[in-house]
């Protein structure tokens, strides 16, 4: 029987390296478009202002590199040893985007963060700028693998369980490539990176001209970021749209907790608080149509049928398909290598109701309901957030228009106080997606309690603590040599 | 002669590049500390991984029961 304190320990681990990690790779991805775009602006205005301002952010986005380097890595410590029923489970699907991601992040890292950094003197204009972009691209690239491997999760195509191997085996590399949860998810994370970038560059900036430091320096980044985060903002509101057609889709009842809709219909309404709904809009949300059906946590438990005739299964009888696929695994594992006939028979019933398999680790409906309260929270801090940052950018953008930012001292700390709210935003976000999906670590084929592995719990509980100080040893390090650096400023006005 | 020279020019790069750091030396130095915490410690003492040592068979064998198992226990609760 599994340990649930074994299940808790393991799913906290993982969830504090995961955030732990997402604080320095929004930042990567957001602060070196922004320098790019600066170093653009040099190569094509010629004034070296641009190129001085564009080494600063550089120099504050090596910081941010340096100590997020290799968190990522961490994770996949846990897979091999928390997470290997799941690990050896999901076979290549998981591994083929992993390594190209390692490989890929390895060399155009190594080659054009090199060239970045090391050939300002040694390489023409262009050259250096080429390589500027491509880091920041390379960075983006690293993120899709990793995010295709999440989509995966999310939602399962382009494999076939093997039951001799007990591994998924990949029958479509394109079809995994373009899952369409894994290309809106790309998208969501990666422009939710350049709001975070554009945030922490305007809040640094908004530092700079509350102390009457760096004036020119400081309102030239805060006109780029703001571009750039506003850009990133309406991109992050594009994919987020897919993302609701998608989770209506494929993960029902991630959008019904997010929602906090017990029993839903055609013409759903959207929560804005408890209490507070807004008529259709998450029908519009989710289907694209003020009509559309979005059925509640409730139908998704009972079963339903939508207006347009289509039946989809109660819990009950997801757990009966998921237990009889089960069954027929074991039948087939113990008779493949002596009776091939009974072994035939149980892999034709493991087939039919393969995509049910996880389903048989459950043991009642209600386990099939995520933490609601927690989702449907962190879903309005994401997207209230969200609002209030791009509200913030352009009124920013705005007032360094109408040349009043200056003394606009208010919108200068409230600029400077946004900085730990972005980073707030992107980690509600990545608990909307994550916690809504539970119990599933591959939705609908393997639980988070099937997952694991059969390790001491007392060990999960040392190395959490373990990676509590490690973490927090090297984020004091990096937020001391960061404040150092930005105090030091770019030394522009000298 | 051609390939020798580009090795040669690239180490040269690099070595340039290292050599005259100024702020980022200390970067190299948590990079480095950092990557010994993670590798001979963490990794080498807390995280071996359990299928280690066990060859593409066996490790089939070893999860196919543990999913199977899970499930009697389940059935057995």
């Amino acid at each position: 029987m599994v340990d649930t304190a074994l299940i808790d320990w393991s799913r906290a681990q993982f969830a504090l390296t995961a955030g732990y990690h997402w604080i320095f790779v929004p930042l990567t991805l957001g602060l070196a478009v922004i320098m790019a775009v600066m170093e653009t602006i040099y190569v094509v205005k010629g004034d070296d202002f641009w190129k001085s301002t564009a080494k600063f952010w550089m120099k504050l986005f090596a910081i941010n590199f340096a100590v997020g380097i290799a968190t990522g890595i961490i994770l996949e410590f846990q897979f091999g040893t928390n997470w290997s029923n799941y690990s050896w489970f999901v076979g290549d699907i998981f591994g083929a985007p992993l390594a190209i991601e390692g490989i890929l992040a390895f060399f155009m890292e190594a080659t054009f963060f090199a060239v970045m950094f090391f050939g300002w003197d040694k390489f023409s204009k262009r050259v250096h700028l080429l390589a500027t972009w491509m880091t920041g691209i390379g960075a983006s690239i690293s993120a899709i693998w990793i995010l295709i491997a999440n989509g995966w999760m999310q939602h399962p195509v382009a494999m076939e369980f093997n039951p001799d191997t007990v591994r998924h085996e990949m029958v479509d590399f394109w079809a995994l490539v373009t899952n369409p949860v894994a290309i809106s998810k790309f998208f969501h994370s990666v422009f939710s990176g350049w709001m975070t970038g554009a945030i922490f560059v305007i809040g640094i900036s908004a530092w700079y001209l509350l102390k009457g430091r760096e004036k020119r320096f400081a309102l030239a980044s805060i006109k780029v970021a703001a571009i750039v985060g506003i850009v990133g903002t309406m991109s992050v509101m594009l994919s987020g749209d897919s993302h609701g057609i998608h989770a209506a889709k494929y993960q029902p009842m991630k959008l019904a907790a997010a929602e906090g809709l017990e029993n839903g219909g055609t013409r759903a309404p959207f929560s804005i608080v408890p209490g507070v709904e807004v008529p259709g809009v998450l029908s519009i949300l989710a289907t694209h149509d003020i009509d559309g059906y979005v059925p509640g946590i409730n139908n998704i438990l009972d079963g339903y049928t939508t207006p347009d005739g289509q039946t989809y299964l109660s819990a009950q009888e997801k757990i009966e398909r998921g237990r009889a696929a089960l069954e027929a695994f074991k039948g087939y594992r113990e008779t493949m290598k002596t009776d091939p006939q009974a072994a035939a028979e149980y892999r034709k019933v493991l087939d039919a109701n393969v995509e049910y398999f996880g389903y048989g680790y459950i043991e009642s409906p209600e386990e099939l309901v995520p933490p609601v309260w927690l989702v449907y929270w962190a879903f309005r801090v994401m997207v209230g957030l969200g609002g209030f940052l791009l509200l913030l950018m352009l009124v920013v953008l705005w007032a360094e228009w109408k040349e009043r930012l200056v003394n606009m001292r208010w919108l200068l700390w409230v600029a400077l106080f946004s900085i730990p709210l972005v980073y707030l935003a992107g980690q509600a976000g990545w608990i909307v997606a994550e916690v809504g999906r539970q119990p599933w670590a591959i939705q609908n084929l393997l639980p988070v309690k099937a997952a694991l592995s059969s390790v001491n719990v007392g060990a999960v509980q040392t190395t959490f603590f373990l990676f509590v100080a490690v973490f927090t040893l090297f984020l004091v390090i990096e937020l001391r040599i960061l404040f150092k650096a930005i105090k030091q400023g770019p030394g522009i006005e000298k | 002669m051609g390939i020798v020279k580009t090795i040669k020019s690239i180490w040269c790069f690099y070595r340039d590049g290292f050599k005259n750091m100024t702020w980022g030396r200390p970067l190299w130095g948590l990079i480095i500390l950092k990557l010994v915490i993670l590798f001979l410690v963490l990794r080498a003492l807390f995280f071996k991984p359990v299928l280690s040592g066990m060859d593409e068979e066996q490790r089939s064998e070893y999860v196919g029961s543990q999913l199977s198992d899970f499930q009697i226990n389940n059935n057995n609760n």
